[in-house]
């Protein structure tokens, strides 16, 4: 028989005459398998799913879009496709107020004018299914759903959007690619677009975006078109899409969020690398006699290593494949959770890569993190076989051990990296859990110091005797410290990030907020507004006048040789439509963050050498501009050189009038503006009201409930949540493992220990309290320095990642901080109830 | 067979030197069956362990078979162990997750060996060839103790150390195993050390070497 037969051989038999006793190290792998599987498989379909339907998502093999009509260049291009075979499509995309006269019913809707055969791939589904072939014969037009429930509406009814008045003849079913974001600001409407006229709501300063759908023959490549005049166009302001553009970009933000869940799963998976050191402990104290018998007859500690570390490794691949099929059946819940965030619908198949990779990466950390304790095998002297007291204090270090420690955090970071696609944040995450890890380790050694060197001695007895074991020899101080802590850590960043994020998204907190934003108000319809506001005897903001205009050069440079060379993200900000204002003061959503804020200009200095402006910061970034460079804007033709006097941080989770762009008065009082006002209306029904006065009075102001769009977000960012708290809830569960497990590693002692003391008299009750003492202060210690760290880290995301604003939610982190003690407390009394049920001479006997 | 030199063990204890061996110097013959005894405390268990190369001396040598066991490193004198040592203990020290017969087979195994006949044949000569598949909670404490032996003796070792082999049992028991064990001695030739304070059973021995406080005492052959 071979090394290899024989570990096999006494590993396998271990196992049979005590199979439950890895089961520990066997769950604590396979929960975090189980998460890894679920979200990689779902990753595996997504992209699939991604690959199969990005042609129905366009709808075309090819798109231009543009903020203007298309401009000659596009046009020319267009003719000349369609000349060699191509078909082609035009969609109109614009909001406006739609107005229901049989109900009454008023709403912001998202209409899309439609001409041609739009789309050539995929299908809008409608209902009843000949709506959207017949769309085109009259003036009909098709609604979401939604719409209908919102007006209280039916097909069949008239739908006013503007001066014209339309037939709703269907409502959709289903359409590519419309994700609840988009919907959270207007329902959609589509129209035949040679209505569009009618409806005379696209006037000066009204939001639109035109696109162009080509459906090309076999033998014009979309790519090579997009390579050839990509430049061109751009330079133009036309975006052009592709569906190979748009199936990369796609994956690449789906798995951006696939990642991140797939990071808390790897979470999962490492603290439950713990769970199994822990198992791995407890169960060599058990084999103590046994591996030294293996000694005495002459096993080598290597061969000893393999018997353990063959079982071991078994279990944890018991464990893995567990966990692999537990992941198959979590990842069909996954689809349902996030189906209003994803453009696609996920078809669920077993993905058998990911199921590979959940099993190695279950297999991996498990033998990593067990070789930690098992390396102490090797060192079991024979000797204890003869001595059971035998003393192990001068064994040597192990330089293994380092060995073994460098493989570990090299796993994190590697398997961190593969799970989020990017080495420097592999590396990034490993590092956040390494100093969690280290601050931890440090806190619980200071516990241990604390209780050696400073236990009060007017503690009441039992108090101290409890307290004293967190630094006995072998206390458990340090593991269940870190179990738990690391635990609750992972747990309370979550909550806090959530709870930061739901309170950003807080748009109409406060009675005083406004909640109802009117748009596009011509300078002449103001005093029918403010009509129509004393009516109602509503009081408003002052109106804030809005100049739409684009870049026309940056520090000197045309926008148009800029366009032609740079990636798509700078493009969109020097190629989009800007609403700009100007004003003689800061308002309370924005703070200076360079530059200086502008005084008066003395009397008669003008804006001849360019007028002063304040950027927002994360713009001025983008385009690459600082205090003192210039930017010559194209206001409706007309070139305003401006010069940057300053840049704003910009609070744009409050839903108030907020600006990339500020002019200083006197600058922009000549040029064409709309107009916006804010106003609050609490009672729905009136808000109702006074948005259908307005859409009757003035059919060209849009107005926009806050609260529907913060239902809407509400709803959204709940699905988030769902999906993350789904993917933590693996988390938590192992960081339960985790716990029982830490706390096993000291049962023997503590079982013997309380044995002793009934013997010497102590009474059942004395004994709980003695627990109590020590697994209160375990559980304490450990859930304040977690919710430290959650704080910190919390922080750290919403400073870097989030980019918000962060408040450190008091009563959740001391609700977290009462739970964790609680468990902890609750563990321990159950873990040593053995010691009040069975008799002392029964311990000591066992012996 | 078996010779020790000088042997001398010292222990550091809450930063004190305390001396458990003092100058320990006999052979044993092969074949020969010889008592070690003494009060608890005297040394017995950790001689024991030095002869058996389960530990190393402060100074002094051993030789077993020949070989030196202080030039070993330990894997070489777990090789060691396995080839040419057998043991029994007090506490029996059966592995408690192998049924009887697997126990006996590991010394084998440990050498690459197919060991299941030869275990047969020893549980038949220690009276349990029925008791096989059982594992060791399954047994009284005189069958672990046979267990025990038919492991000590399946490699066929040329030295059996037993460690006060019938501390845990009762008197006629004890008897069987020690008549067991002199059986074995007689017919393998396997040299015999036993460590015990039981005189009665140090009787039965050719030789007993009496410690006191670390130190030879007595040397009488029977």
């Amino acid at each position: 028989m071979t090394s290899l037969g024989f570990a096999l051989r006494m590993a396998a038999r271990e196992v049979r005459a005590s199979p439950r006793r890895l089961l520990l190290l066997t769950a604590s792998v396979a929960v975090g398998v189980a998460a890894l599987v679920a979200i990689n498989s779902f990753t595996a379909n997504l992209r699939d799913s991604v690959r199969r339907q990005a042609q129905g998502l366009l709808g075309a093999d090819l798109s231009l879009e543009s903020r203007q009509p298309l401009p000659a260049v596009a046009e020319r291009l267009i003719d000349t496709l369609v000349s060699r075979g191509a078909k082609e499509a035009r969609v109109t995309n614009f909001s406006a107020m739609g107005y229901v006269p049989r109900t009454d019913g008023t709403r912001l809707v998202q209409v899309a004018a439609i001409r041609g055969g739009y789309p050539f791939y995929g299908e809008i589904r409608t209902d009843p299914e000949s709506a959207w072939s017949t769309l085109q014969r009259g003036r009909h037009a098709v609604v979401d759903p939604a719409l209908l429930a919102a007006l209280r509406s039916r097909v069949g009814d008239t739908l006013a959007l503007g001066e014209a008045r339309f037939v709703i003849t269907g409502t959709v079913a289903s359409a590519p690619g419309n994700v609840g974001l988009r919907a959270a600001f207007g329902p959609r409407v589509y129209i035949p677009a040679r209505y569009l006229q009618e409806t005379g709501l696209l006037g000066f300063g009204a939001r639109a975006e035109y696109e162009a759908y080509l459906r090309l023959p076999g033998s014009i490549a979309a790519q090579a078109i997009a390579r050839e005049r990509g430049p061109t166009l751009r330079a133009e302001r036309v975006r052009v899409r592709t569906v190979e553009d748009d199936r990369e970009r796609l994956n690449e933000t789906l798995s951006r969020l696939t990642g991140y869940l797939g990071l808390v799963a790897l979470i999962a998976l490492l603290l439950g690398g713990i769970g199994v050191a822990s198992a791995v402990v407890v169960f060599i104290r058990q084999r103590m006699d046994t591996i030294a018998v293996l000694r005495c007859l002459g096993a080598t500690g290597g061969r000893v290593l393999g018997v353990y570390g063959a079982e071991a490794a078994g279990m944890a691949l018991a464990g893995s494949l567990l966990g692999a099929a537990a992941g198959v059946l979590f990842q069909q819940a996954l689809p349902g959770l996030l189906s209003d965030l994803l453009p696609v619908d996920v078809e669920t198949s077993v993905s058998w890569s990911a199921i590979a990779l959940g099993v190695g990466m279950g297999l991996w950390v498990a033998s990593v993190f067990a070789l930690f304790p098992l390396l102490a095998v090797r060192r079991v002297p024979p000797l204890a076989a003869l001595r059971r007291e035998y003393e192990t204090d001068s064994m040597p270090r192990d330089p293994w051990r380092w060995l073994v420690a460098l493989a570990l955090a090299a796993s994190t970071v590697a398997l961190a990296s593969l799970q989020v696609g990017s080495g420097r944040q592999g590396a990034v995450f490993a590092g956040g859990v390494a100093v969690a890890l280290l601050v931890l380790w440090a806190s619980s050694w200071a516990l241990v110091r604390a209780a050696r060197r400073w236990l009060p001695g007017g503690l009441p007895y039992l108090w101290r005797q409890g307290l004293s074991n967190l630094h006995r020899p072998s206390n458990q101080t340090v593991t269940v410290v870190l179990a738990i802590g690391f635990g609750a850590f992972l747990l309370g960043t979550l909550i806090l990030v959530q709870l930061n994020l739901l309170d950003q998204l807080r748009l109409t907190g406060g009675p005083a907020r406004p909640n109802l934003v009117l748009f596009d108000i011509q300078p002449d319809q103001l005093p029918t507004v403010e009509r129509s506001l004393r009516e109602a005897g509503l009081s408003a903001s002052d109106p804030v006048p809005i100049v739409p205009m684009r870049i026309a050069s940056v520090k000197g440079r045309p926008v148009q040789r800029m366009l032609a060379d740079t990636g798509q993200n700078a493009a969109w900000a020097l190629r989009r439509e800007y609403r700009s204002t100007y004003r003689d003061s800061l308002v309370s959503s924005e703070r200076l963050a360079a530059g200086a804020w502008w005084t008066p200009r003395a009397a008669g200095s003008d804006g001849r050498n360019g007028y002063r402006i304040s950027v927002e910061s994360g713009l001025a970034e983008e385009i690459g501009v600082g205090v003192g460079d210039e930017i010559v804007w194209d206001v409706q033709g007309i070139r305003i050189p401006t010069r940057v006097a300053s840049l704003r941080e910009v609070d744009w989770a409050r839903f108030e009038p907020n600006f990339f762009v500020v002019f200083e008065p006197g600058s922009l009082e000549g040029a064409p503006h709309t107009l916006v006002t804010l106003t609050r209306i609490d009672r729905p029904t009136d808000r109702g009201a006074f948005q259908r006065l307005l859409a009757e009075r003035l059919p060209n102001v849009t107005t926009l409930d806050l609260s529907v769009v913060q239902e809407a977000l509400e709803r959204l960012v709940d699905r988030v949540v769902l999906a993350i708290r789904f993917m933590a809830g693996f988390t938590l569960g192992t960081g339960t493992l985790v716990l029982v497990g830490a706390l096993a590693t000291s049962r023997f002692q503590r079982i013997r220990e309380g044995a002793l003391l009934r013997t010497l008299g102590a009474t059942r009750s004395q004994i709980f309290r003695i627990v109590l003492a020590e697994y209160f202060a375990l559980g304490a210690m450990a859930a304040a320095v977690a919710a430290l760290l959650s704080l910190a880290a919390a922080w750290a995301l919403a400073k870097w990642v989030f980019e918000g604003r962060f408040s450190p939610q008091p009563m959740s982190l001391a609700a977290l901080v009462l739970g964790v003690v609680s468990l902890t407390v609750l563990v321990g009394l159950l873990n040593s109830r053995e010691v009040i049920r069975r008799t002392p001479l029964e311990v000591l006997r066992g012996e | 067979m078996l010779r020790c030199t000088a042997l001398t063990k010292t222990y550091r204890s809450g930063g004190r030197d305390l001396t458990v061996l003092n100058d320990i110097t006999f052979s044993v013959e092969p074949g020969g069956f010889a008592a070690i005894v003494g009060p608890s405390g005297s040394g017995k268990t950790t001689l024991l362990g030095l002869l058996a190369g389960l530990d190393r001396p402060t100074a002094g040598t051993v030789h077993l078979d020949g070989q030196e066991l202080g030039a070993l490193d330990e894997d070489a004198r777990a090789r060691m162990r396995g080839e040419k040592i057998g043991f029994v203990f007090q506490s029996f020290q059966l592995i408690p997750t192998l049924t009887a017969r697997e126990n006996i087979q590991v010394p084998l195994e440990l050498r690459g060996e197919e060991a299941g006949a030869r275990a047969a044949d020893l549980l038949e000569r220690v009276g349990l060839g029925d008791r096989g598949h059982h594992y060791p909670a399954q047994l009284s404490g005189g069958e672990q103790q046979r267990v025990a032996l038919a492991r000590a003796f399946s490699t066929g070792p040329k030295v059996l150390f037993a460690d006060e082999p019938t501390g845990n049992l009762d008197a006629r028991t004890g008897a069987s195993i020690i008549d067991l064990m002199v059986d074995l001695n007689r017919d393998l030739g396997t040299t015999l050390v036993l460590v015990t304070h039981d005189l009665d059973l140090a009787a039965r021995a050719r030789r007993t070497i009496r410690l006191a406080d670390g130190r030879i005492v007595a040397d009488t052959a029977a």
